[in-house]
Order: C-alpha cells, then sequence, then structure tokens
C-alpha cells in the first residue's frame, strides 16, 4: 500500500487548520471573574489569637476525626483546616490558617481528568467521589497544596475544605468562622468581603504587610482567590506562594496552546519525522532492492 | 447590716490565745498536703514547732500593699493567724507587731544578733532603687540598705508576693522609684521568691515549713519559684480548659457564654501563660475562691512582665508547641539510606532467588531428560 507524500501531507495540514480552528474560542486572555454568587472567608492574621478553637470546629462541623489533645500539625486526611505560626526569634509574629482557597481559576478542577472536582454553587470548589479515580493530580496540581489524600485508608479519600457547603445549605456559617472568637476569620459574600479587606486596610494601613501599600492575598494572586488573607507579615512567609496575577491552570494552556499554535509545531514534527521515513525508504530502495 | 449577720471569723470571735494540740496537728498537716508532702511530714512539722525548734523570722515591708501579710492572716481556716505565730518565731514584722519606733529597731537588731545565720528573712514589698533608693525609708535608713544588712545575715531570704519576687504593681510602667524584686538587689544570694497578688498563703507556709523541719528548701525554677506550686501554668489544670479545646468562650462581660461559664481566653485571661497553682489551691480553701472561678480572666500576677505590664484584654501567648510551623516537618518512616539499604537487601534476596530458581529448573531438566 502506497501514500504519495503530497496526499499525506495535505491531510495533515487539513486536521492542523482543523484543530487550530477548534482552539480558538478556549483561548482565556482575560482574568478570571468571580460567579455572581460567590462566597468566601477573610482571616485576618492580625487578629488571630491562635487558639484553634476553628480547627476543633472544622472537625466538628465535617465530622472528622481527632482532637486537640494530640493536635494535628498539617492538613492531612483527617483535617481540613489548621492554625500555624510564624515564629520570630521564638515568638510568634504571626499565625496563619490554612485551608481551600476556592481559586476563581482552580488549577485542581483543570487538572482532575474525570471531573470530579468542581466549582458549583456559590463558587465552591467541592469533590465528587462517585468520579474520582484517586489519580491524585489534584494534589500535584494546587499551588497551595491543599487536598490531601487518605493515605492509610482502604478506601481513601481526597480530603479539602468546602467551605462547609452542607452548613450554608441550611442557612448557617461554615464552622471556623462561626466559631473564632476573634472575628480573625469571617465568612460573607465575595464582593463584601473584598469591600471590608479594603476598608480595614484604608482604616489601618500600618497594621498590615507591606508597608504604604498593603496587600489582601487573593485578590489578584494565582488569578484571585474567593478566601482572602491580610497580615501584618511577608505573605510568602505565612506559606503563601507568590503566584503573580496569573492562575496555574491559565499559565498552563497558555504554554500548550503556545505548542499547538496554528498548529505550526506538530506539522513541522511530523514533516521532519515524514521525512526522515522517506530517506530511509529511499536508501533501503537502493541498497537491499528487494 | 444584712450581709453582717455571720460574723467573719478571726475578726470578730475573741482573739485565740492558744490552740489546741490537737487542731495545730491538723492545720500542719492540711499544710503539708496542701504543698503535695505526705501528712508524716505534717506530724513532724507540728513536732519541731512545739520542741521549740520554730525558726525565727524576720519580716521585712517595703513598697507594698500588706496584702500578702492579710492574706496570711485571713486564711478561712481557723486561727490561721495564731498558728503562723505559733509555728514560727515572729521576731520583726511592722504589721503585727504593737511596739513602734526605738522599740521595734531594738527588736529587729536583737533577733538579726541573736539568730544570725540561722533566721529566715521575708521580704514583703517592692524595694525602689531610682535617686539612691530614698522612695522607702524605715528609721532614715534606705530599703536597699536594710535588705542588704538583713538579708546578709539570714539563712534564707523569701520573697513573699509579686512586688517582692520582680517588683510587683510598683513596677508598672513607668515604675517611677525604679522598684525592683529583691532577687536585683540581693544578687549573690538564693532568694526563693512566691509570687502572686496576694501570694497564696499555702506555698509560703510550705517553704518556711520545709526549711524549718528538713533544713532544706524547695525545687526551684529559673526564676526562684518553688516548682511544687510554680511548675504548671494555670491552663494546664484549669477546670473551663475542656471549653477552651472546645472553642467554646465568652466573647463579653456577662454575655451567654459568660454566664455558662465558658473559657476566658477570649477576653484576655493570662492563664496559658502564667506559672501558679492557683488553680488546684484556691484561696482561702473556699471552692472556687481565685480569678477564674469567679469568672474573672486570669491576669498573671505570677508572671513577671504580664501582670501589671500587659493590658488585661490583651490575648495571652499559647504555649509554643501548640502550633505547628508553617512548613511543619513530617516524620519519615524511614530515613533514605535505610530505605536504600533495605532496597539492595531485597534486590539481593530476590536475585538470589532467581538464580536458585533457575538452577532448580535446569536440574528438574536434566532429570527429566
Amino acid at each position: 500500500m502506497s501514500m504519495d507524500r503530497r496526499a499525506l501531507l495535505k491531510g495533515i495540514a487539513v486536521a492542523g487548520a482543523g484543530a487550530a480552528v477548534s482552539a480558538t474560542p478556549t483561548e482565556a486572555s482575560e482574568a478570571p471573574q468571580a460567579p455572581p454568587d460567590a462566597v468566601g472567608m477573610l482571616y485576618d492574621a492580625t487578629r488571630c489569637i491562635g487558639c484553634r478553637a476553628c480547627v476543633t470546629a472544622c472537625k466538628t462541623a465535617n465530622d472528622l476525626p481527632g482532637n486537640l489533645y494530640d493536635p494535628p500539625n498539617d492538613l492531612s486526611g483527617d483535617t481540613k483546616n489548621i492554625i500555624k505560626k510564624y515564629e520570630v526569634d521564638g515568638h510568634v509574629a504571626s499565625y496563619m490558617k490554612q485551608q481551600c482557597m476556592h481559586c476563581l481559576d482552580p488549577a485542581c478542577v483543570r487538572a482532575c481528568m474525570v471531573g470530579a472536582f468542581k466549582k458549583r454553587d456559590f463558587g465552591i470548589i467541592t469533590w465528587n467521589p462517585g468520579r474520582c479515580i484517586g489519580c491524585r493530580y489534584c494534589q500535584v496540581a494546587c499551588p497551595y497544596t491543599i487536598p490531601k489524600f487518605q493515605w492509610e485508608k482502604a478506601n481513601p479519600k481526597i480530603v479539602k475544605c468546602e467551605l462547609c457547603l452542607h452548613m450554608l445549605k441550611v442557612g448557617k456559617q461554615p464552622g471556623c468562622c462561626q466559631a473564632c472568637p476573634k472575628a480573625a476569620v469571617i465568612y460573607g459574600t465575595y464582593t463584601d468581603l473584598m469591600a471590608d479587606a479594603k476598608e480595614r486596610i484604608a482604616k489601618h494601613p500600618e497594621r498590615y504587610w507591606p508597608q504604604g501599600s498593603p496587600k489582601i492575598f487573593g485578590e489578584h494572586d494565582g488569578g484571585g482567590t474567593q478566601v482572602l488573607y491580610l497580615a501584618s507579615v511577608d505573605f510568602a512567609k505565612l506559606g503563601l506562594p507568590d503566584l503573580g496575577a496569573e492562575s496555574a491552570g491559565a499559565l498552563a494552556q497558555k504554554v500548550q496552546h503556545g505548542i499547538y499554535k496554528g498548529f505550526v509545531a506538530p506539522v513541522a514534527l511530523y514533516a521532519i519525522l515524514g521525512a526522515v521515513l522517506w530517506r530511509n525508504r529511499r536508501a533501503a530502495a537502493k541498497t537491499g532492492g528487494e | 447590716m444584712g450581709r453582717m449577720e455571720r460574723p467573719l471569723r478571726g475578726v470578730a470571735d475573741p482573739p485565740a490565745d492558744g490552740v489546741g494540740r490537737r487542731d495545730f496537728l491538723k492545720v500542719c498537716m492540711i499544710a503539708a498536703a496542701t504543698v503535695g508532702l505526705p501528712a508524716s511530714v505534717g506530724r513532724r512539722w507540728a513536732e519541731a514547732a512545739q520542741a521549740g525548734l520554730k525558726p525565727s523570722v524576720i519580716w521585712l515591708h517595703f513598697q507594698e500593699c500588706t496584702g500578702c501579710t492579710e492574706s496570711l492572716l485571713r486564711t478561712s481556716h481557723p486561727d490561721l493567724g495564731e498558728l503562723i505565730l505559733d509555728l514560727v518565731s515572729v521576731d520583726y514584722h511592722e504589721t503585727l507587731f504593737a511596739a513602734a519606733g526605738y522599740q521595734i529597731e531594738e527588736a529587729l537588731h536583737q533577733a538579726m544578733e541573736q539568730h544570725a545565720g540561722k533566721f529566715v528573712c521575708v521580704v514583703e514589698g517592692a524595694i525602689p532603687t531610682k535617686d539612691d533608693g530614698i522612695y522607702c525609708q524605715i528609721a532614715g535608713r534606705t530599703a536597699i540598705d536594710i535588705l542588704q544588712e538583713v538579708g546578709s545575715k539570714a539563712a534564707a531570704v523569701i520573697a513573699i508576693g509579686s512586688c517582692a519576687s520582680w517588683g510587683g504593681i510598683p513596677s508598672a510602667d513607668p515604675n517611677p522609684t525604679g522598684a525592683v524584686g529583691a532577687k536585683d538587689i540581693l544578687t549573690g544570694t538564693t532568694v526563693i521568691t512566691i509570687p502572686g497578688c496576694p501570694a497564696n498563703p499555702y506555698n509560703f507556709l510550705g517553704t518556711v515549713l520545709q526549711f524549718a523541719t528538713m533544713g532544706t528548701l524547695p525545687a526551684l525554677d529559673d526564676k526562684s519559684r518553688p516548682l511544687f506550686a510554680y511548675g504548671r501554668t494555670i491552663h494546664e489544670h484549669c477546670p473551663r480548659r475542656a471549653h477552651f479545646d472546645a472553642g467554646r468562650f465568652a466573647r463579653q462581660y456577662g454575655d451567654e457564654g459568660h454566664r455558662l461559664g465558658y473559657c476566658l481566653y477570649a477576653l484576655g485571661c493570662k492563664g496559658p501563660e502564667t506559672h501558679a497553682n492557683c488553680s488546684t489551691n484556691h484561696f482561702g480553701e473556699v471552692p472556687d475562691c481565685w480569678p477564674i472561678g469567679l469568672g474573672h480572666p486570669c491576669f498573671g500576677c505570677t508572671e513577671k512582665g504580664i501582670a501589671f505590664h500587659k493590658p488585661l484584654h490583651e490575648a495571652a501567648v499559647l504555649p509554643e508547641n501548640a502550633h505547628p510551623p508553617i512548613f511543619p516537618e513530617h516524620r519519615r518512616s524511614a530515613s533514605v539510606p535505610a530505605v536504600g539499604a533495605a532496597g539492595l537487601v531485597a534486590g539481593a534476596v530476590i536475585g538470589a532467588g532467581l538464580m536458585a530458581s533457575k538452577k532448580i529448573a535446569v536440574k528438574d531438566g536434566e532429570d527429566e531428560r
């Protein structure tokens, strides 16, 4: 069976053009927007007293095992929320609350190949055990390393904060926000929280980092998050990575789409492969001559 | 005067002029038990006191409110004021002495000479150091002078109350008199501190009686506080601890959580950073007679730099080990070299097994042939 070179290249070009055309509409160029009904949390580290009432409340609200006599030291298969400390010279400089950030453009949702992760009602990112195949790509994809896997279980689950969606549905606040004695973490709509954070900065700019022009972590970081942070120290010291304004998913998409832009690279690759093939066949025909 | 129907003990009662042996023994045993010593020690205390081996005590007052003396005299157990006088021989005490002026000065010098090197010097109140210590003078001498003279001749120096221990109220900002504790004046000698505002009388009694009976001093922490009383924080033994762990806080005085007896941490309780036995040894042996028991946050009176220095509403620093760092270290079940070594061994075993099975297969083949 023989197919001449001309016909092969023609076929490739047609397929490439089709792919290029179909890829264009999915290209995201502008910053992700919060859904209109988005809710979230605002954690003000300068108000936190480190009492860990939220850690216990989270365990109660989500029916997770463990107690504070044997306190967890990190997020895990049975800890969705944790308070950590940042020390300077042996003294606590700031506390830090860790849980899912509920990104506007979540990397976990993009990475999940079976659609177990979804950004659902109120913009909350949830995990569907019925779909999950346990590949843990979400763990690798998350820039904040939030999703945790129950390694010790025979039928393990992915565990992460779902903003107490089950409680929001019955008109209650998330467990941690209910429990906080100093209102260091509060629940509200995304727009309200953003306005609140800006108001706090306007009132007491000296309290927040960086001095001069305080920053709300999550306003733009990683494409923006529905959980917002205010702190008196560098967010990087509190374990929040410097992600830039672009989300990890958008960056990955850009790289992928860059490779396939105009389908030039694949066409070139196949052209080279085809040329090598053609040369080898010609050489074989010359020498072997079967 | 409806509230005065039941006269206060020790105030309205006629002064007791003696204590029965039985009562005396009982108090000694209670004193021993409250500081965690066996009843036999209480008996030994009583014997020592009755045999006239009472230690001489010289009690110095400086910048203070006399609250420590008052609380010592007003413990609810009957006649404790009398007993202190029977258990120890107080040879100089400005509050308790009827004498005054030259007479009492004479008593001080006599006691000091007579029991030199054997008496216990108790200091109550802070010592002002600013402007050569002129802000507290007795008989024309500064507190520094008096303490240095008496302290140098004492067998043991005990600072009772927060003022004498680390400065207390007089040392509160801006500390106009430069008030310091006895420890800062008597730098060369061991000063046992019994801080508290006021100090729990049993912590003091336990220390004095241990010295009187056994001639030893209790084990001390780095701030010279007896470990039997100040070894743990209030938070560790707080009756409201369960509320703390469950995240149930009183958020305002008089709110629902406060009425239900929830944790007072959010109101500024300093229990987590204050070392004292108040939570287990209530004042005057009256159950719940201590700040947290009465619904008020601990204000950290035994701790230097907290009471009278930190605002009452300011949240206490929780014990360091309670929070993980931002990037916690995760325990590995095995180290990298160990896993490597185990891998080598496992590989060798598998390899050996494969070779052995090959040989067996060859052998079998030979047999079949």
